[in-house]
Formats: structure tokens, C-alpha cells, sequence
């Protein structure tokens, strides 16, 4: 069974172009085009549902299960979907007669007729496609009475929660899961109206293979699939004044935050987040980008100490906790590979419950830190064992989502788009431009090859900071870097399908690198699981890309080891990179997983 | 392969000889669920896992796939499959008292099995032996114009022949 097809087909060579007549208008396109697209290109809307184009992505969910965008083909008795259903020679096809217009209306009330109609309630409410769609059809009514699916939430995961009940069955997250990230956590499951969106052997999801990556959930049209909300447990931190809460936020989300309240996608907003987190009552404001540069330090170091001690290569950057765990399941062969180093926000809760709980003279058990993250997979990475070291308990004790942020904000009434801008506290808030592109693929390793240019060749510093042979969207990529007389061979993966081919390759001896760096997320962390909604439009991804490469070019520092705080953490407390106390505070280790 | 040694516990040499005779894995699932149901009488969770491992497909397809159709059961049947008919001629000559009957002798309800796995109970509709009615099956052993206090004999007939 298959759910779509990729996209790749379409670039080869000559086409016979068909031509065929929509809405009286006449549209000549590559033969197998779908009415859809045909229709598209004459400016013809036609109402969908399940059907999803990633082009970028190449994934297209084209299942045809919601019989939503229905059309008239003259000389055909019966309705097609036009998602599905290739035009062919001087089909002359009528997008919005009655019968077709009626019938899509009546399959939206059949949808809406076994649906929680709790919209006004709903997480997605405002932001939901179904509900858009009725809108958009004047669903007046729901004629259509009966027993309607009833199931239990998913909320096993910290990560994401299944609500079945709200399930479409436009099998968006089953594509997504299997043929985008390779992960096969979702199919249909059961059959008729029993039918569910589901895992295997109905697991509950943290029994599962799922990474947490969270595109299931970003490709979600209903709030079938959410994030775990921790908002909750954030407020009741915030106003207890026994504890101390610092909030740390992540170089991804100052670029898309603002897409919540309205302002166009790429606007730069880290001095009103700082401001709106301080009014929410965070005692300290501080930055996953200072962290960020940190790994970097760690990471090149233990990147130069398996070049000189001949310890194994590829390292595998391993700030993306959905990679960690989609190798911890499907390539526990390979566990010896990728950096030891823990994520950035890891680290930054490390440090700030050891190093900034002395400078502050506050007991660790009371510091509570809270990562604002792009990212899903976080949550569950905060709840690893391996990341808590008692008495101070997790090294992060609550990660929200950009979406949860924004929430919040929202609910504490402030008027973001009114702040004025405010800086991060110091000690833990200075960052260089290196840290700001860990929010996208690519970025991390031009982060750490700045810095290991620099070391490799102290006496003759590299002045390039911009690699840009190592920047792109192409799902894997690969560059040579020259550094020191030396070349490294690095490779670059995102979406976690590509870093199944890359991994592949790598154990069967077929490809050999010096680094890699794979990101789960198409386009790294400006596609994560946790970002506002793109509305299935990848041009909004390269726009907060882009977004993400002009505040590294705006900062005074570019390479993480210049970071002035970072000299004074090794100085005062650390001692060397990558020793022991790094060690102790930094790293971790990972564990085989099995792969259902 | 490193799965290998995490499924060491759960081992289907016959389903490994089957797959092997295979000239293609690509869309097998249906009859390799079928040879494993013949061979294990139920589709265990072990061994849904251990085909998805071997067709390289998602465990959850396969167990979509196996919940999909009704001809797939995921439980452990009985020895003797009782079936009471409660097709139209069946019902309107008594079917239903029968198989409440069964129901008490056997202390389960119907779509239940017994604590020991000689009896699942079970209706179904029309075997087309309307002649006979009312009808109950066990196993593929017809008994035709059946009453209530037939049941006792039917089980412990059964039961006789259940230690074999």
C-alpha cells in the first residue's frame, strides 16, 4: 500500500503537453497532471482536504480518502477527485456545478457529523482546515445524526498527543511518517467505522519507534495530532516564589515567533520574545544560543581528539534529539558515532543549575529551567534519565513549544507586536552569529567548521566565515572543506528519510565523511515540529531560513570560541574543553532502542 | 542484521522457509499472514513483528493490514470453535436460547473463549444448511435441529476428546 508518490518524476526531460478545457477555460498541462493541478495553473481553486503537495519535501499525500475536491467531467456519469485523477485530451471538466458543489458540501457534514464539535474550545480553533473548509462551503447545518467514533487520547509520549476522535483519515501523518521520515510509526489500523489512524498493536506512542519529530503534527489539518501542553506547569512555576525560573530560548524560534501575531514571515523578534518573557514573570531571560556555541566548542574538540587519537569517524552532530532517538531504534550499530555531546538546551540547563546556581547563590533544587523550543522531540528528551542528575533534578524541567509560547503570550495579555525590545540577562545570554544558524540545516556544521578552521590552523586563521558550499535546501548534501592543509569531508542531511540513506550508506562502508550533521526536521529547526503552522507552504521555511543567515551576518562575533562568556565558563569553572568536568556536565550516552 | 538478537526469544522457521521460497517480498504481506495463521492457528504480536522485520515494512502496516480483515484473528482460538447460527431460519426456530445455553454451560459469553482454550464461542450467519435449523457448528462438524438441552452432550462430547 502506498500513500502517494514523490515528486521527482516531474523534472525529466520533454513532456507531452495535454490539453483540456476547466471551467470554460482552456489549461495545457504535462501529461498525468491531476485535475487539481491542472486547474491550478488556469487560476481554479478547487476545495481539498487530504490531499498535501510538499513539493520541496517531495512528498505529495494524494490518497484520495475525503472525496472532498469532487468535479464534473463532461461524458463521465460518476464525480472524480480531482486530486487523483489524471485529465486527459480535451477533458472538459466543471469544477463548481451544483451536483459537484453539493456533493462536497454533504461530505464535509459527514465529516463534521462524526467530529467533536468543540471547536470553540479546540486547540486548533482558528487554524484548523477542516473548520476552515466548512466556512468556506457554507455548512449551514449537519443533517446526518448517528453514533459518533469514540476513542481514548494518546497523550503517553511528553511530545505529542493523539486524538483520534478528530482524525480526518486524510492519512497526511502516515505519508509524512513513513515515506518522508521513514519511521512507519502510523497506518489505518482496524477497519469500517473502527477505523484509526493508529500504531502498531494500538502501542500507546512512547512505546513506538516515533522520534517526537513532530512533522505528523505539522501536517496535522485538524487537532487530531497536537503537542503535549506544559503551560500549565510553566504558569504555576512562574508565579511560585519559592522558585527561580529561567527561560531559555532557542535560535529558531526568534525568526517565526513573530508569524504568530501577524507580522510576516523571516521578521527577526528576539528583543520583543526577551521582553514578553520578562512581563510573563520569568525571573531570567536567557539564550540556547549561548549553549549553542558551547556544543560547538565541545563538539569541535571531540571532532579534533578523534582525528588525533584516531577514534572513529564520521562524528554525527547530535544536537537534534529526533535524530538521537530515530538512531538510537534503527541504527543501534551506529551508536558509537555521533558527538557525545549533549543537545544545546541540555547543556544550558546543566550549566545553569551547577555553574549560574553558584554565581547567583541560589540552591539547584529550586532553579526551574524552561527551554522555548521549535521542536517537540525536546519534551522527550527532557524527560531522559540519563539528562537528570539529582538533587537538582532534570537538567531542563519544561520545554514549550514556539505555538505554546505564543499562547501564553497571548494569554497573559501582553500586546507583543507593542514591546519594546529587551536584551537577554548576562552571564548566559551572549551568543555569536555561529550559534544563530543552528536553527537550520546546514548551520550547525558551518558552526563547528569555523571553529575547528580556526584551531586547526591557530599560527593562520582561516578568515572565511561563510561556508557556503555547506548551505542549501537539497535534502542531503555533501562539500569538501579545506582547513590546515587538510580536506574534511562533510555531508549534510535533513528530513529523517535522507538521514536513513546517509546512515545506510555509512554502514555498509559505501560512504566515508569526516562530520555530518542531520537535522529531523525538513529544513532543520525553522521546519520544526513545534513552529507555527507553515500551512503547508515550504516557501515560508526558506523565508525564515533566510531570516536566520541575516541575524548571523548582523552579529559582532561569528565563531562560537570568540564568545566572551563562554572563555569566562571554561576559565572559572570547566577548565578544558572537553575535559573532565566538561565530561561530567556536557556529554552523555545513548541507548539501543527496539524498532517497532 | 542487529534486530536479530532482540527477536532471538521468538523464532518461525516455517514463515523464514516461506519468505525465502518467495520470488519477491513486494507485496507479500497478505499471503505470508495467511501461511502464518495456517501454521499458528493466530497472528501473534511476535509474529506480526517478525514479518514486518523480514518484508521490511512497518510493523504498524502489518498490523493494519491484520485488523483490516475480518479473516485475521490476533487471539488464540480454541480447540473447538463453536458456532451457534442465528441466520433468519436458525433464529426464528430457537437459535438465540441455544446459544445462551452454551453461554451457561460453558460460563463465557459469546465471542469469549474458555479459561482452558478448548471452547471459543461464537454466532455466525447462515452456513446454508436452513434445512436443518436450528444449526450449530463446531469446528467444521455440522449439528442440525439442535435444542437447548442437546448443548450439555455437544460439550461433553467435546470435552471427551479434549485431552487428545
Amino acid at each position: 500500500m502506498t500513500n502517494g508518490n514523490t515528486a521527482e518524476n516531474d523534472t525529466a526531460g520533454a513532456v507531452n503537453l495535454i490539453t483540456c478545457t476547466i471551467n470554460n477555460v482552456e489549461a495545457r498541462v504535462p501529461e498525468g497532471s491531476t485535475i487539481l493541478e491542472a486547474a491550478k495553473t488556469v487560476g481554479v481553486h478547487i476545495p481539498t482536504l487530504c490531499h498535501l503537495d510538499l513539493h520541496d519535501l517531495k512528498m505529495v499525500n494524494q490518497v484520495g480518502t475525503c472525496r472532498v475536491c469532487m468535479v464534473e467531467a463532461e461524458g463521465r456519469w460518476n464525480l472524480l477527485p480531482s486530486c487523483s485523477t489524471a485529465v486527459t485530451q480535451n477533458m472538459v471538466i466543471h469544477t463548481n456545478t451544483p451536483r459537484a458543489v453539493r456533493s462536497r458540501r454533504i461530505m464535509v457534514e459527514l465529516f463534521l457529523s462524526n467530529h467533536p464539535k468543540e471547536c470553540l474550545i479546540c486547540e486548533r480553533n482558528q487554524n484548523c482546515e477542516l473548520q476552515s473548509l466548512a466556512a468556506e462551503l457554507g455548512v449551514r447545518e449537519i443533517r446526518y445524526t448517528g453514533p459518533r467514533f469514540k476513542t481514548h487520547k494518546d497523550s503517553s509520549s511528553y511530545s505529542i498527543v493523539r486524538n483520534a476522535e478528530k482524525c480526518v483519515l486524510c492519512r497526511r501523518c502516515e505519508t509524512m511518517c513513513n515515506e518522508v521520515q521513514t519511521v512507519g510509526v502510523y497506518s489505518t489500523v482496524h477497519r469500517g467505522f473502527d477505523t484509526v489512524m493508529g500504531t502498531a498493536f494500538d502501542l500507546p506512542m512512547l512505546d513506538t519507534a516515533c522520534t517526537f519529530c513532530g512533522q505528523c503534527v505539522s501536517v496535522c489539518p485538524t487537532a487530531a495530532l497536537t503537542e503535549t501542553d506544559d503551560s500549565e506547569e510553566v504558569w504555576a512555576a512562574v508565579s511560585n516564589p519559592d522558585i527561580f525560573v529561567i527561560a531559555q530560548t532557542a535560535p529558531a524560534i526568534r525568526v517565526t515567533l513573530g508569524e504568530e501575531f501577524g507580522m510576516p514571515v523571516g521578521t527577526q523578534v528576539t528583543g520583543k520574545m526577551v521582553a514578553a518573557l520578562k512581563k510573563m514573570g520569568f525571573d531570567m531571560v536567557l539564550d540556547t544560543d549561548f549553549a549553542a556555541d558551547l556544543t560547538v566548542v565541545e563538539e569541535a574538540s571531540e571532532f579534533m581528539h578523534r582525528m588525533e587519537h584516531g577514534g572513529r569517524l564520521p562524528i554525527l552532530t547530535s544536537c537534534c534529539p529526533a535524530w538521537v532517538k530515530f538512531i538510537e531504534h534503527q541504527f543501534p550499530e551506529l551508536l558509537d558515532i555521533p558527538s557525545t555531546c549533549k543537545s544545546p538546551h541540555e547543556m544550558f540547563g546543566a550549566v545553569a543549575k551547577s555553574y549560574l546556581a553558584r554565581k547567583l547563590g541560589k540552591d539547584p533544587a529550586k532553579i526551574k529551567v524552561v527551554s522555548v523550543m521549535p521542536c517537540l522531540a525536546k519534551k522527550f528528551e527532557a524527560r531522559r534519565e540519563e539528562l537528570t542528575e539529582e538533587p537538582a533534578g532534570a537538567d531542563v524541567d519544561y520545554v514549550l513549544s514556539t505555538r505554546e509560547l505564543a499562547r501564553m503570550i497571548r494569554e497573559a495579555g501582553i500586546n507583543f507586536g507593542a514591546l519594546r525590545d529587551e536584551s537577554f540577562d548576562d552571564v548566559m545570554g551572549e551568543s555569536t552569529g555561529a550559534a544563530v544558524i543552528f536553527g537550520t540545516t546546514g548551520g550547525v556544521i558551518e558552526a563547528a567548521v569555523r571553529t575547528a578552521a580556526a584551531w586547526l590552523d591557530p599560527e593562520n586563521p582561516s578568515p572565511v566565515i561563510d561556508f557556503k558550499q555547506l548551505r542549501g535546501i537539497d535534502g542531503i548534501r555533501e562539500a569538501e572543506v579545506a582547513v590546515a592543509g587538510k580536506t574534511l569531508k562533510i555531508a549534510i542531511a535533513h528530513g529523517l528519510g535522507n538521514a536513513r540513506k546517509l546512515l545506510t550508506a555509512i554502514r555498509d562502508g559505501e560512504a566515508s565523511y569526516d562530520a555530518i550533521e542531520i537535522m529531523a526536521c525538513p529544513m532543520g529547526c525553522v521546519g520544526g515540529g513545534g513552529q507555527p503552522y507553515h500551512g503547508n507552504n515550504m516557501e515560508v521555511l526558506k523565508a525564515r531560513m533566510e531570516a536566520i543567515f541575516k541575524e548571523d551576518a548582523e552579529k559582532p562575533l561569528r565563531r562560537s570560541h570568540e564568545n566572551g562568556q563562554i572563555k569566562r565558563l571554561y576559565e572559572e569553572f570547566l577548565g578544558e574543553p572537553y575535559g573532565e568536568k566538561a565530561h561530567e556536565l556536557l556529554h552523555t550516552h545513548y541507548q539501543k532502542r527496539e524498532q517497532i | 542484521m542487529p534486530q536479530q538478537a532482540a527477536e532471538a526469544a521468538a523464532s518461525f522457521p516455517e514463515i523464514d522457509a516461506y519468505i525465502d521460497g518467495l520470488p519477491d517480498i513486494n507485496g507479500a504481506l497478505i499471503p505470508v499472514l495467511h501461511r502464518a495463521q495456517e501454521e499458528y492457528g493466530y497472528l501473534s504480536r511476535e509474529v506480526q513483528l517478525h514479518i514486518a522485520r523480514r518484508l521490511q515494512i512497518p510493523a504498524s502496516k502489518v498490523f493494519g493490514v491484520a485488523t483490516f480483515y475480518s479473516l485475521f484473528t490476533l487471539e488464540k482460538k480454541g480447540k473447538f470453535r463453536i458456532n451457534v447460527c442465528l441466520g433468519t431460519a436458525c433464529f426464528v426456530r430457537g437459535s438465540e436460547a441455544i446459544l445462551r445455553q452454551f453461554e451457561t454451560d460453558l460460563g463465557i459469553k459469546a465471542r469469549e473463549t474458555t479459561e482452558d482454550f478448548l471452547f471459543p464461542l461464537d454466532s455466525i450467519r447462515c452456513v446454508g444448511a436452513c434445512g436443518l435449523a436450528p444449526v450449530v457448528m463446531v469446528n467444521d462438524r455440522v449439528y442440525g435441529r439442535v435444542k437447548p438441552e442437546d448443548v450439555k452432550g455437544i460439550v461433553e462430547e467435546h470435552l471427551k476428546r479434549g485431552g487428545e
